[in-house]
């Protein structure tokens, strides 16, 4: 069943965009992420304009993020206050963000900063991921004592000392702010929630304990893509409602399904499958950059303005 | 050469009351792009007036359909620090989302290059550029790649040998309208030509609306963005509690 987007002003397969939905939705259940950076750059695959395809995908992650963190909310696991500070840095990081987003895209230069921003970051997140599950399977094998965690940083040294109750932390209010402004202004231009640099940031250069970390991500990825959606919206519209729709009925069953998957599946061989995909499509990023591309021009309309 | 200017002089002269006028009409006026468009055929179809016998020489029919002209800006890739970055662009002041040509024959043969260059005939006359930047060499590339790229996305179109001509009377063909259309007016046209010239022709538009929710969507998101905007969110948070609410009680 064709079906024409009204924004997108292309005509895809539904059940494609259904399928696709799914399968990002049943990977994003069983990894724990919010699946944008996989789903952003399957839509460019499939024709979606860059444009369109990253505005619509911060609209659907509020969806997923919003189904998700209801559960974390029920177990106790969000922490407010650090997730307030987070979205202070995101929001400013968003704003900043689509700036920037919607300078590159009247140079023609937006398709290579997005494929940048997910080389680069996709290589570093998968690359270090795969080795560190690698080790953590080698360590499983062979038990031994573990590494001794870091307790005193950056993070302790620097002032507007503030007390978080639920991660048991005090700590400088200027790393979590700073994490969020990035995490923000990636988002605007990748078009994912950046859960999967959240994630990694919040227990390494943060110290927050595992359990609090995906249920306060999600709190401020509702709010950093919401804010993200809105201004997409209204500076370049290009989110598309119908896309969005398609995207997010399969992507929160896959969820669902996904869940399941991942609970019967072990951490370590989880993570090292997720660093394989990232990496996977990390690879078919970089080789289109690297790469003579069959065809050397492209056309875009309405780049004067 | 000489035949075709001497054959324009004579139409020229006679053209209040031309020998041969073309009638036409389409199978349909409007498109309407619906959820679930997907393309749409239009059969155009007409008949040559003659008050007199039929004069000598070849008659072919060319018929065209040309989508809104937009401008756009094409952009060329280069490597540049070992990867492909778009570098030269140049604006494209007048290009058709889509066009379309049919004739009773072979374009080249039938259509003379003055008929073509007067009437803005064939795909490459069609698209205008002027005032190409000097910085960028090569300007006709640029227009032979939008050609390229559009005709690979069925976008622009050459037909040969498609429009039947019975009787050098009666003549009928098919367009067919691909899924990814622009809304607006498609201007279509009825050329008949005798020995490659021009000698006269019938224009009308085929009007292609989204309709519907297609309209009420894109309308909003242009004209109401921030509701849009809010509207999109409201969906999305009543989607993901939604789900999570559903999936909690087939739990349990």
């Amino acid at each position: 069943m064709q079906i024409y987007l009204p924004i997108a002003e292309v005509s895809v397969n539904a059940f494609l965009l259904l399928g696709l939905g799914g399968i990002v939705g049943i990977l994003s259940g069983m990894f724990g992420v919010g699946g944008g950076f996989l789903m952003t750059p399957l839509l460019f695959f499939i024709g979606i304009p860059p444009a369109v395809a990253v505005a619509t995908e911060a609209n659907q992650i509020v969806a997923s993020s919003f189904s998700g963190v209801l559960a974390h909310f029920k177990r106790k696991t969000v922490d407010l206050r650090m997730g307030v500070v987070l979205l202070i840095g995101g929001l400013i990081g968003a704003a900043i963000g689509v700036q920037v987003f919607a300078a590159l895209r009247a140079m023609g230069q937006v398709d290579l900063l997005v494929k940048l921003c997910y080389v680069l970051f996709l290589g570093i997140i998968g690359g270090l991921m795969f080795f560190e599950s690698l080790r953590a399977i080698r360590r499983s094998k062979s038990p031994g004592k573990l590494p001794p965690r870091k307790k005193h940083g950056l993070v302790h040294a620097l002032p507007f000392k503030m007390k978080f109750r639920t991660s048991g932390l005090y700590i400088s209010v200027i790393p979590p702010i700073l994490v969020g402004l990035v995490v923000g202004i990636l988002a605007a231009i990748m078009g994912v929630g950046g859960g999967f640099i959240m994630v990694p940031a919040m227990i390494y250069l943060l110290g927050m304990p595992t359990k609090v970390v995906v249920g306060t991500s999600l709190f401020q990825i509702i709010f950093v893509t919401a804010f993200t959606t809105l201004l997409h919206a209204t500076t370049n519209y290009t989110v598309d409602m119908a896309l969005a729709v398609l995207l997010l009925i399969g992507g929160v069953v896959g969820a669902q399904i996904g869940t399941r998957i991942g609970v019967k599946l072990k951490a370590e061989q989880l993570r090292i499958l997720l660093s394989l995909m990232v990496l996977a499509v990390c690879g078919k990023l970089a080789l289109d950059l690297l790469l003579q591309p069959s065809e050397l021009y492209s056309i875009g309309t309405g780049g004067s303005h | 050469m000489i035949r075709a200017l001497v054959a324009f002089v004579i139409l020229a002269l006679t053209a209040p009351l031309a020998a041969e006028e073309v009638v036409a009409d389409l199978s349909r006026r409007e498109v309407a792009i619906t959820a679930n468009f997907d393309g749409s055929d239009i059969l155009i179809y007409g008949a040559v007036k003659r008050e007199e016998t039929q004069p000598e020489g070849r008659l072919d029919v060319i018929i065209t359909v040309a989508g809104p002209s937009q401008e756009v800006t094409v952009r060329k890739k280069d490597k540049r620090y070992g990867i492909w970055v778009n570098t030269e662009s140049i604006e494209i002041d007048r290009a058709p989302s889509f066009y379309a040509i049919a004739s009773t024959g072979n374009l080249e043969t039938v259509l003379s290059r003055t008929s073509d260059l007067r009437h803005k005939i064939s795909i490459e006359r069609a698209i205008r550029s002027v005032g190409a930047p000097s910085s960028v060499e090569n300007a006709a590339r640029f227009t032979d790649a939008v050609i390229r790229i559009r005709e690979d996305n069925g976008l622009y179109k050459q037909y040969d040998n498609t429009v039947f001509l019975f009787d050098d009377t009666l003549f009928s063909t098919t367009i067919d309208l691909p899924a990814n259309l622009v809304e607006g007016p498609y201007l279509t046209q009825i050329f008949l030509v005798r020995d490659g010239v021009v000698i006269d022709n019938y224009a009308t538009a085929i009007d292609v609306n989204k309709v519907g929710l297609e309209r009420w969507i894109y309308d909003l998101a242009h004209e109401q963005p921030l509701i849009y905007g809010l509207l999109s969110l409201f969906i999305a948070i009543t989607a993901g509690w939604l789900a999570s609410a559903v999936f909690r009680y087939i739990r349990f």
